[in-house]
């Protein structure tokens, strides 16, 4: 658990992937990937199922082999090293512990093979309980704990061993959606305090969003993203990215003329929007805009005067539901496309048939190409 | 009314079914304890006399003896040979595996006869004399199938985590397995054990063509003795027969099942 205090610089390249493939028969799993995990940090792979991300960890962990490729921990190259001489500590899904064996016994496994005296083992299993705020449950059964206590033994044992990483393969998605939070909280404190390298894997993306320090989003074993959090929802590489993190809005359209401060990118309704210049795009580029549902703000028609720089387009309502802090709206444009709003409640509701009108300001509208 | 009626009668039927089943192992049991030579019914008094006989006919024990040692033997080997097996069939995945699986199961379908007269004909080919060795690969062939389809269906229970677990932990494969998968796996390999026993112990057919007159097992000496007479002793011995095959079975299942609740899984 200490194994990272006392080192000064950081390895930008603690846990190293590179050019991965991973083949079962003739299905890919993983295809040529290249990864750096940075000592201490908490990175989540981010997918839906059969995108290769479990497959990924468990090459890590040693339990697939790659087809291809090398994987490197602390510099070291482990491709033909045992799992059982990895010193990484992995947590499953449905938390597998040993169900014949007691909370001590099970937290001592890792322990008894590392020769060590019996009272340290002792020792070390009750700070281990303590850690995940369940002590004094040593000589119970897992069978007697809750799927959410069971989980915490499961992260107890994998941290006892103090491993060079901790590995996690959707270690939440097992509890009820109000535990998932509490325990979502509590993974993400303990890795900060242990300070332990940690590799999450999820397809939810709202874990992935709140508790890591890089994001990497995956489909069909390749790389599509990888980045902050801030930085994948707020400036997603592509449709898939950008579809898959939060409710998005596609409007498609090509860049009629650019400016230092402003790409202005001609729709299907005929209207032109613009979009904060921030890279590098030319005139007549097909592209499309991604504007998150939350960033557009809905007036009524009759009464709207559009503020200075803002962009803004007619719609009709077409469906809306009331969410309790929020009003979620479907929007018809003029072109019969349909965008999704989500209005925080303020005083004015709008109905079906409402016609109305929708501004968003340039700083909002991501440019991704169309696809 | 019509519907109880109908629900009388399949009670009635199973009832007679259940009668004509039992009614000879019963036959059995009560003569074993009638003092007369020749058992009829209503029985004459209650003794223990074929039963005091059948301890002092050293040819008898002697078949026991040959019984037991064969049957605990065959489920120690057949186990050993088994678990291995099962874990393959169950963990790995090799070429001819379903194959294989499905000749290992083989025995259970093929006419004892067949397999008694082809494991004799085998020997006779590699010029080997009948031997206690012989009788011990069939009984062990015979039983296989049980041990791996109890072993089998258990492992497919336990979950690849908990050995997944173990190894990230630091346990070895075979650390793991002693630990882990072996524990786990424990009801059903004493299960397993149990059902050999009891097979090897019944087993009459393919004995038949396996046994020497020096290792003559106890069903296989009481076909012999009926050709000559039929002597009351023989009721004794079916009634002990009787009480060991049933009993043994129960008693398995019930320690499995306390076995079972004690760990949680």
């Amino acid at each position: 658990m200490e194994n990272t205090v006392g080192k000064k610089d950081k390895d930008p390249k603690f846990v190293h992937f590179r050019g991965i493939v991973k083949r079962f028969g003739s299905v890919t799993a993983v295809e040529k990937m290249d990864l750096d995990i940075p000592e201490g940090s908490l990175v989540t792979l981010l997918g839906p199922s059969g995108c290769g991300k479990t497959t990924l960890l468990r090459m890590l962990a040693g339990l697939e082999e790659p087809t291809d490729g090398d994987i490197f921990v602390n510099g070291k190259r482990i491709n033909d090293t045992p799992i059982h001489q990895r010193n990484l500590g992995m947590i499953f899904q449905n938390y597998a512990l040993f169900p014949h064996k007691s909370i001590f016994d099970n937290v001592a496994f890792g322990l008894k093979y590392r020769s060590m005296p019996r009272a340290q083992i002792k020792e070390k299993v009750k700070r281990a309980l303590e850690m995940v705020r369940l002590p004094g449950v040593e000589n119970r059964k897992p069978a007697q704990l809750s799927g959410g206590q069971q989980q915490r033994i499961a992260l107890a044992r994998a941290i006892v061993i103090e491993p060079d990483v901790l590995l996690m393969d959707e270690p939440l998605s097992a509890l009820d959606e109000n535990l998932r939070e509490d325990m979502r909280r509590e993974v993400d404190n303990l890795q900060r305090m242990l300070g332990v390298t940690t590799i999450f894997v999820t397809h939810d993306q709202r874990e992935a969003l709140s508790m890591s320090d890089k994001i990497v989003v995956m489909r069909d074993g390749l790389t599509l993203q990888e980045g902050a959090p801030e930085e994948v929802y707020n400036r997603p590489a592509n449709h898939f990215v950008a579809d898959f993190l939060g409710h998005s809005n596609f409007l498609p359209g090509e860049i009629v003329d650019q400016d230092e401060e402003n790409i202005r990118v001609k729709i299907e309704t005929g209207d032109v929007l613009l979009a904060k210049q921030r890279g590098a795009w030319k005139k007549g580029d097909a592209v499309e805009i991604v504007v998150r549902a939350q960033r557009f703000e809905v007036h009524r028609k009759k009464d709207f005067a559009p503020d200075e720089g803002m962009n803004h387009f007619a719609g009709r309502i077409k469906d809306r539901s009331y969410m309790g802090g929020e009003v979620s709206y479907f929007i018809e444009l003029p072109s019969e496309r349909e965008i999704h709003v989500i209005s925080m409640m303020r005083t004015h509701t709008y109905d079906y048939g409402d016609d109305v009108s929708v501004q968003v300001s340039p700083y909002h509208c991501h440019l991704i190409t169309a696809e | 009314m019509k519907l109880t009626s109908g629900w009388t009668w399949i009670k009635i039927y199973t009832l007679l079914i259940y009668v004509w089943m039992f009614t000879p192992i019963v036959a059995v049991v009560l003569l074993s304890f009638n003092p007369q030579q020749f058992g009829s019914f209503p029985m004459e008094g209650f003794s223990f006399r074929w039963y005091a006989k059948l301890a002092g006919n050293a040819t008898i024990l002697g078949a026991f003896k040959n019984s037991l040692v064969l049957g605990s033997l065959t489920a120690v080997l057949t186990t050993a040979i088994g678990i291995p097996a099962a874990m393959a069939f169950v963990r790995y995945q090799f070429p001819g595996k379903e194959t294989l699986n499905t000749l290992l199961l083989t025995p259970i379908m093929i006419p004892e006869v067949v397999l008694g007269v082809a494991l004799l004909i085998f020997i006779r080919w590699l010029q080997q004399p009948k031997s206690f060795a012989l009788l011990l690969i069939g009984h062990v062939v015979l039983t296989l199938p049980y041990v791996l389809l109890v072993v089998q269906a258990r492992l497919v229970g336990i979950k690849k985590e908990y050995e997944e677990a173990a190894q990230t932990l630091g346990a070895s494969p075979f650390q793991t397995f002693r630990s882990i998968t072996f524990p786990l796996l424990a009801p059903a390999i004493f299960a397993g054990m149990l059902f050999s026993f009891t097979i090897s112990f019944d087993d009459v057919t393919a004995t038949l063509f396996w046994a020497t007159a020096q290792n003559q097992t106890v069903p296989v000496k009481i076909f012999g003795m009926l050709r000559n007479s039929i002597s009351p002793e023989i009721n004794a011995l079916g009634t002990v027969m009787i009480v060991l095959t049933v009993s043994i079975p129960l008693l398995a299942g019930y320690l499995s099942r306390r076995f079972a609740r004690g760990n949680g899984a």
